[in-house]
């Protein structure tokens, strides 16, 4: 089974309150934090592993990023990719879901035939979800989201996806694209073992002359969303010291729970 | 100067980190409480590649050299500094082995440690003393082509986890008497004594070994015979002391860590600790002793990692951020007021941790022997 994983570097979520916005550009200030593969990509590369265990084949790591996204390929080649894949070219800096679906497509007519690419189910930075879904209707390729078991049986893909208040099964014929759920699997750690020779290969580095992409499709100049601005909310919490004896201050805090409608009993 | 790790070394710091947060954090209060080493740790931390960071591949390990050993060290240790030694240790074994033992030596032990069938050790202490090696008693005497060893050997990291360790023993007078052996566990007058109760580091295992009329074979020799001082001083020096200096920046990084959260977080005077001057102060000592620590320790390992000679550098790395661990611990627990008093908040594991490393591999004293040395030669 031939298999695109497609991953993305991210802001490392452990360390979000380091995040910074920067007031002129706009733009996260990612030196603070260090990137790593989007946890829900890992998701996407073990779904892959675990295929590949079954069906043999090859898995394809790919990712649009800048030229440091080496780090998180040659991890995913040490997690047990076969090979991957760098696009790369300041012309795809500022790219939306849609320009970045563009040249993942492209990228992909260029890989060759594959039966399965898999996504995480969204990024933890830019979190929209949107980037597999839009992939899936470049490449004329069936999609499914929210994916949490995966079956495959000859050409024909049967998947078990998270809704809201219950699953769905899913089945669609190969090639498709499905995006993971955090619950899909439990994504190992990098084996420390697998780092020497993921060192050793060669990752193929593609700008958007290489993918044979006009520059007003990509990056920014592609993209039809507009960042019109970007900020933190102010927060509305407020702290409130109730006073007394513990009684006192128990039924106080049930009183008000109730009035706001926060627990059984009060307004509705 | 490029100050940035490179690539490999960035994945075994997040690897480290998650497998410290995920695998060991949860091991930590029993191994506080029982202070004994949880042994399925030995198997996860050779799964995901720690045992064998700095043996090379043919022989089952990840050949990622010392500066990604110091860091994956420094990772584990800002969860457990137990755990810290025990895998420092155990690298000690490994660089011995891969340094001066003979092929089949190599071949039969290094893929072992590395799939951890046990943990390494090296038993250089006595009740004389660790620093003091002329001064030790165990001797191993020739004997029909092999040896006879009698002694004993304290206060030895992994003791009751290993399975043949790496043994120091005069077999003659002066720096050239001392040699260096490997001995199976089983061999007939090999004894353990007892698993020692600590200060710090609990959940580490340290014990004793008894040696009464235990033959060695002739292939138990690490090395040539007269050969042990090198093997034992090359192995601490480049191994064992930026081993500890790892784990103090371990206890270094939680320090700050903990000493920040708490400043943060407690009310007094209707405001935070941390507007407090004092508080300030404390914490821009612990932040500036790191900084200066990590660039000693990862400056000595990169050098190991070129080849190049690194022995006083080690050690200064060593005296510096386990003495800085230790200040930064105890300024943590100040910071704590009466809550750093109380078992529940893990500032005073990290200080008790703190103390034992200072003397571990060498204490404060030694190591400026050996820096001075240097300086004057």
């Amino acid at each position: 089974m031939r298999i695109i994983v497609c991953v993305k570097p991210v802001p490392d979520p452990s360390r979000f309150d380091k995040l910074r916005l920067d007031p002129e550009t706009l733009l996260l200030r990612r030196d603070e934090v260090p990137p790593v593969i989007n946890p829900l990509d890992r998701n996407a590369l073990e779904a892959a592993f675990e295929l590949k265990a079954r069906f043999k084949g090859a898995v394809t790591a790919l990712t649009m990023a800048a030229p440091n996204a080496e780090e998180q390929l040659r991890e995913a080649l040490a997690l047990g990719c076969d090979r991957a894949c760098l696009l790369t070219d300041p012309a795809f800096a500022g790219a939306d879901t849609l320009a970045t679906a563009r040249c993942l497509r492209a990228a992909m007519r260029k890989l060759g035939a594959f039966d399965l690419v898999l996504c995480g189910g969204h990024s933890a930075d830019g979190s929209t979800g949107q980037v597999g879904p839009q992939l899936a209707e470049l490449l004329g390729i069936p999609d499914i989201t929210h994916v949490l078991r995966v079956s495959v049986s000859g050409r024909r893909l049967r998947a078990h996806c998270r809704l809201e208040g219950g699953q769905a099964v899913c089945e669609t014929t190969l090639p498709a694209l499905i995006t993971l759920d955090h619950e899909a699997n439990a994504p190992g750690l990098t084996p420390m073992t697998g780092l020497r020779g993921a060192l050793k290969k060669k990752i193929a580095c593609w700008s958007a002359k290489d993918l044979g992409l006009d520059a007003k499709t990509v990056g920014l100049a592609g993209s039809p969303t507009r960042m019109l601005n970007i900020f933190t909310p102010p927060s509305r919490r407020k702290g409130e010291i109730l006073q007394g004896s513990a009684s006192e201050v128990a039924s106080d805090l049930i009183g008000r729970l109730r009035r706001d409608a926060l627990i059984d009993g009060g307004a509705r | 100067m490029d100050f940035d790790f490179p690539n490999p070394v960035k994945i075994v710091q997040r690897t480290a980190r998650d497998f410290a947060r995920q695998v060991v954090a949860p091991l930590v209060p029993a191994m506080e409480e029982t202070g004994k080493f949880p042994k399925p740790l030995i198997k996860q931390m050779a799964e995901v590649g720690l045992l064998g960071l700095v043996t090379p591949r043919k022989y089952g390990g990840s050949e990622l050299g010392y500066l990604a050993r110091t860091v994956a060290i420094e990772e584990l240790s800002k969860v457990s500094a137990a755990a810290g030694i025990a895998l420092q240790v155990h690298h000690m074994q490994a660089a011995a082995i891969l340094d001066w033992g003979s092929k089949a030596q190599k071949e039969k032990h290094l893929p072992r440690l590395c799939r951890g069938e046990y943990l390494g050790t090296c038993a250089i202490t006595e009740p004389t003393g660790g620093s003091d090696l002329l001064g030790m008693a165990s001797t191993a005497k020739p004997d029909r082509g092999g040896y006879v060893l009698n002694g004993s050997k304290c206060y030895i990291t992994n003791a009751h986890l290993c399975s043949s360790p790496l043994v120091v023993a005069k077999t003659g007078d002066g720096s050239r008497g001392l040699s260096a052996f490997i001995i199976d566990k089983g061999a007939p007058g090999f004894s353990l004594g007892r698993e020692e109760h600590k200060l710090g580091l609990r959940g580490a295992n340290t014990g004793e070994f008894f040696f009464k009329n235990c033959r060695l074979r002739q292939e138990s020799l690490v090395g040539d015979e007269g050969e042990g001082m090198k093997v034992a001083l090359k192995t601490i020096g480049e191994v064992g002391r930026p081993g500890m200096a790892a784990i103090a920046l371990g206890i270094l990084d939680a320090s700050y860590d903990e000493a920040v959260k708490f400043a943060k977080g407690r009310t007094l005077y209707n405001k935070p600790i941390s507007n407090l001057q004092a508080i300030q102060w404390g914490v821009a000592d612990i932040l500036t002793d790191l900084e200066t620590a990590k660039l000693l320790c990862y400056r000595a390992s990169w050098l190991k990692d070129q080849g190049r000679d690194c022995a006083t550098q080690m050690t200064m790395a060593k005296l510096y951020a386990t003495e800085a661990g230790l200040r930064a611990s105890r300024k943590a627990l100040e910071i704590h007021g009466g809550c750093g008093a109380m078992m529940d908040y893990p500032v005073q594991r990290l200080f008790r941790d703190a103390m034992v490393c200072v003397s571990a591999g060498g204490t404060t004293e030694v190591a400026k022997i050996v820096i001075s040395r240097a300086a004057l030669a």
